[in-house]
């Protein structure tokens, strides 16, 4: 015999996930607008990968494949990789990356709604760890750099590996724009005549920074339909701006401004596809905003003093670790009871 | 006042109300025989007055209360007891429970009807008439209304609850617009008894008409009751959350609205109260919604003990229907059976198909998005909770308030995965239970055979005191004996006499102050509730001995015996 509730109208998990995989169309249109066609060939690898590890991982848990597999939330992780990835890197690059993700850092700790880490930014820690190399291998964005590539020659070079004669790979990648700006700092550059170099634009890097407004507009969609928590990107963007202004105030030569910090790297796509991962992310609205908070300082950190460009992956790792802390820090009270006179 | 409040989470599920209200509440025909549950009301069940074979009257009492939460049974008809045996009611366990079969003989004769002036009554005496009537409570808790009038505290301000929010559920809605006068009779009775100044009225603004029946009503009492018209959303009827949005005032957790100065009652509640102050007639009907997957959905005022399949069937049933409902799709329980009886709390019966109430998808994992604990009306972390229920860890699940959840199943309906969640809760919450029985008859038991040691240790002691005695005695005489032969014409030893005397005493001192020191252990010391508590345990347990007994040895014994 059944038992109450009798009705249900949930927004099911693989609605949510659909909808949190619309909400990175604009970013990846507006990226292909600027970088070509190659990172779509690279979604395509990671969606592939994820789905098929996923899959194999099901059967040999023997878990049910096709209500697991139609969650979506395998594919939003290869795509969250591929997005986060330079698309020139070689093939097998998105893939060892989609497939440690997935068998790892989903499977291995227990599948969907078990992982303590964000599978994603573990997939992409063990890639810039593993090939630091070929993960700066980023595209200079259409019409910029030393040469050009047509999307048909982009295409042909992602598939055959053969560049139009007299090109060389070198002329046709650069380092990121948060890279730039951490390398010429060392060099005794201050961020002002760094942000003169023809690679940026008006806010961050030319191209990326438009990336990441794309992705903002898409986190914007996902705060309004409610599919993500406002805490978390508010909390992450706030702290963010706020702790890189006042460096930048205090000192304006070697700190870049705020505004350089939202629009570079992974900063807007972290807040509203990364941080915000139901999973790995604290349930309760405080522990929300302390995780908020935690990944801005430290993504700032890092940016600033740490060894790698950017901290937005490292700092959600290290988050993801303190969130059963945090939830159990900041258990709200209940109805009908002042505190949480209950607890401990 | 006009300040409305809210509570946290709720969920706006489709009402369905429309269609039972099309059409005015009927009163259902006699049916060919009535089963009336002796138990249908929170605490003990009323106990048979009359014998099998016996011709009663409407109104006549045939179940009398036992205990202080308890409630009287009535015939709702005349005509003949013919069986007074266990037989399946409502409840979602199935097992049967006590029951009377009342053959109608049609002429629906009332017995004695006691209609009181309710002014001249005392709160005591009104509430007695009311507990003689078998008022209780007719939103679903059936707890009986005289013990919500005998209050320790002040009551300010009395709460009516017409705000019915389950989907499906019109019953309150009919009766408010058919039946305002009485209703607000009956609730000048219940304020009178309270003695309040204060009367709220929530209705749900998802019913205009029985908002205005009710302000019309009360303009022409002139009684200053007013109506709250507060927004549609579920649970927004649970009494708690009500106080809540009329008042400000939550009331604390593991408390009673009283404590807050506040009392709350139904208005089917306060419209039986009419009925049972105003007209002498005890509770013996109710109006219940037929509604869901018929042809014919409507509210009847049927008779308590109708079997549903009457009822149902005066709705037409439609093809496809293959289950049955009683109360709202978010609380309701499945009925074991359609020929089961209607009872006091029974607002509602829904027809149900795979069309109507479609199979939830296999659950799957727990996402923590934690769109369970934004709709939680009780502010707790459903999420939490069902991954403490789901791996046993019932401690933690009650150090995050487990029993404050209301089961009211907004967590369900919204859970993204699908995960029956209201059902693990229940599942936590039984298993909670009966390991706190278990634990607690282990120490009653431990403590039975601690006084007995103590008894047994003691009666020694008190035996080798009263021999050691008998011997000095006995020495003693000899000794006198002696002393008389030695022809000494002494004085009686009065001497001996008194420090054995002392001894003694100090013996039996010391015996008693042991016992006294172990009193504290001792069930004696219980408090009443405990008492109370251990006493529905035995009564609960002589009861599943009975039905075992009952039931033959064919049946192997019920495992539930604490369904609800």
């Amino acid at each position: 015999m059944l038992s109450s509730p009798f009705i249900a109208r949930p927004l099911s998990v693989d609605r949510i996930m659909r909808r949190v995989l619309y909400a990175l169309l604009p970013g990846i249109a507006l990226y292909v607008w600027y970088f070509g066609p190659a990172i779509l060939v690279s979604i395509a690898l990671a969606a592939t990968t994820a789905l098929a590890t996923e899959a194999l991982m099901l059967k040999l848990r023997d878990r049910p494949v096709r209500p697991f597999l139609s969650d979506y939330s395998a594919l939003l992780t290869g795509v969250l990789i591929a997005l986060s990835i330079p698309p020139f890197a070689p093939w097998w690059l998105p893939v060892v990356g989609t497939a440690f993700a997935i068998a790892v850092a989903k499977h291995l700790y227990g599948g969907l709604g078990s992982n303590p880490f964000n599978p994603a930014m573990i997939g992409y820690a063990v890639l810039i760890i593993s090939f630091p190399q070929e993960m700066t291998q980023w595209i200079s964005p259409q019409g910029m750099g030393h040469s050009v590539l047509s999307y048909g020659e982009q295409l042909r070079y992602v598939f055959s590996g053969v560049l139009p004669a007299g090109m060389q790979l070198d002329a046709l990648t650069m380092s990121t724009p948060l890279d730039t700006l951490k390398t010429q700092l060392q060099l005794g550059m201050t961020v002002s005549d760094i942000r003169d170099l023809p690679i940026y634009g008006r806010l961050a890097g030319k191209g990326s920074e438009m990336v990441a407004a794309g992705f903002a507009l898409g986190g914007l969609y996902l705060l309004i339909a409610r599919i993500i928590p406002w805490q978390l990107p508010v909390a992450f963007l706030g702290t963010l701006f706020a702790l890189s202004g006042v460096f930048h105030l205090i000192d304006p030569a070697h700190y870049a401004p705020p505004l350089f910090h939202w629009f570079s790297g992974a900063a807007m796509i972290g807040a509203f596809f990364i941080l915000t991962d139901p999973i790995t992310s604290p349930t309760t609205a405080k522990g929300r905003i302390l995780f908020g908070i935690g990944a801005g300082v430290l993504t700032f950190v890092i940016r600033a003093y740490g060894g790698f460009p950017d901290g937005v992956a490292f700092a959600t790792i290290l988050m993801n670790m303190c969130v059963p802390l945090i939830d159990v820090w900041t258990q709200p009270r209940i109805f009908g009871k002042k505190k949480k006179e209950s607890k401990r | 006042m006009s300040k409305l409040h809210s509570f946290h989470g709720g969920i706006h599920p489709p009402t369905h109300k429309k269609e039972s209200t099309q059409s005015p509440i009927m009163t259902a025909p006699l049916p060919a025989q009535l089963i009336i549950p002796f138990r249908q009301h929170a605490g003990e069940a009323a106990k048979p007055v009359v014998q099998v074979g016996e011709r009663v009257l409407k109104g006549q009492l045939i179940g009398e209360p036992v205990g202080a939460i308890s409630s009287s049974i009535h015939a709702p008809t005349s005509g003949t007891i013919t069986a007074i045996e266990l037989q399946q009611v409502a409840h979602p366990s199935a097992l049967p429970d006590l029951c009377a079969t009342l053959v109608p003989d049609g002429l629906d004769e009332w017995g004695v009807r006691q209609p009181l002036s309710y002014r001249q009554l005392s709160s005591v005496e009104l509430q007695k008439h009311l507990r003689r009537c078998g008022i209780v409570g007719m939103g679903g808790a059936v707890f009986p209304s005289d013990m919500k009038l005998s209050h320790p505290v002040v009551v300010n301000t009395l709460i009516i609850n017409g705000a019915e929010c389950e989907p499906y559920i019109t019953c309150d809605d009919m009766l408010m617009r058919e039946r305002a006068e009485g209703i607000v009779r009956g609730i000048e009775i219940l304020r009178h008894a309270l003695g309040t100044d204060a009367v709220l009225i929530g209705i749900e603004d998802n019913k205009p008409q029985a908002i205005a029946a009710m302000q019309r009503a009360i303009d022409e009492s002139s009684h200053p009751f007013k109506v709250v018209v507060v927004p549609t959303l579920y649970p927004g009827g649970s009494a708690k959350h009500l106080i809540k949005v009329l008042t400000g005032v939550e009331v604390p957790s593991g408390k009673l609205p009283t404590d807050v100065g506040v009392q709350c009652f139904n208005v089917a509640t306060a419209y039986t109260v009419h009925r049972a102050v105003e007209h002498g007639e005890a509770l013996v009907s109710r109006v219940v919604t037929v509604t869901g997957n018929v042809e014919h959905a409507r509210n009847y005022e049927a008779l308590i003990g109708t079997p549903f399949s009457d009822l149902v069937a005066l709705s037409l049933p439609k093809a496809d229907t293959d289950r049955y409902i009683m109360g709202g799709p978010m609380m309701g329980v499945e009925l074991p059976a359609v020929n089961v009886p209607l009872v006091k709390a029974s607002n509602c019966v829904i027809a149900a198909s795979d069309a109507l109430f479609p199979p939830q998808p296999p659950a799957m994992p727990c996402i923590r998005c934690t769109r369970c604990a934004q709709a939680c009306p009780a502010e707790l972390q459903p999420q939490d909770l069902y991954w403490f229920a789901q791996s046993d860890n019932f401690g933690k699940a009650l150090e995050y308030d487990l029993f404050d959840c209301i089961e009211c199943g907004a967590c369900a309906y919204v859970c993204p995965s699908s995960i029956p969640l209201v059902q693990y809760y229940r599942y936590a919450k039984s298993e909670i239970r009966a390991r706190d029985l278990e634990k607690r008859a282990a120490d009653l038991a431990r403590e039975r055979h601690d006084f007995r040691q103590f008894r047994i240790e003691r009666e020694k002691q008190e035996k080798a005191e009263r021999l050691a005695q008998k011997e000095r005695a006995a020495a003693e005489a000899k000794a006198a004996a002696a002393a008389v032969a030695a022809a000494t014409p002494a004085d009686p030893d009065a001497d001996t006499d008194d420090t054995q005397q002392i001894r003694i005493d100090a013996a039996l001192a010391r015996a008693k102050e042991q016992a006294a020191a172990a009193t504290p252990k001792n069930t004696e010391t219980l408090t009443p509730e405990q008492r109370a508590e251990i006493e529905a345990i035995e009564a609960r347990r002589a009861k599943i001995h009975d039905l075992a007994a009952d039931a033959g040895a064919d049946d192997e014994p019920p495992k539930n015996s604490q369904g609800n």
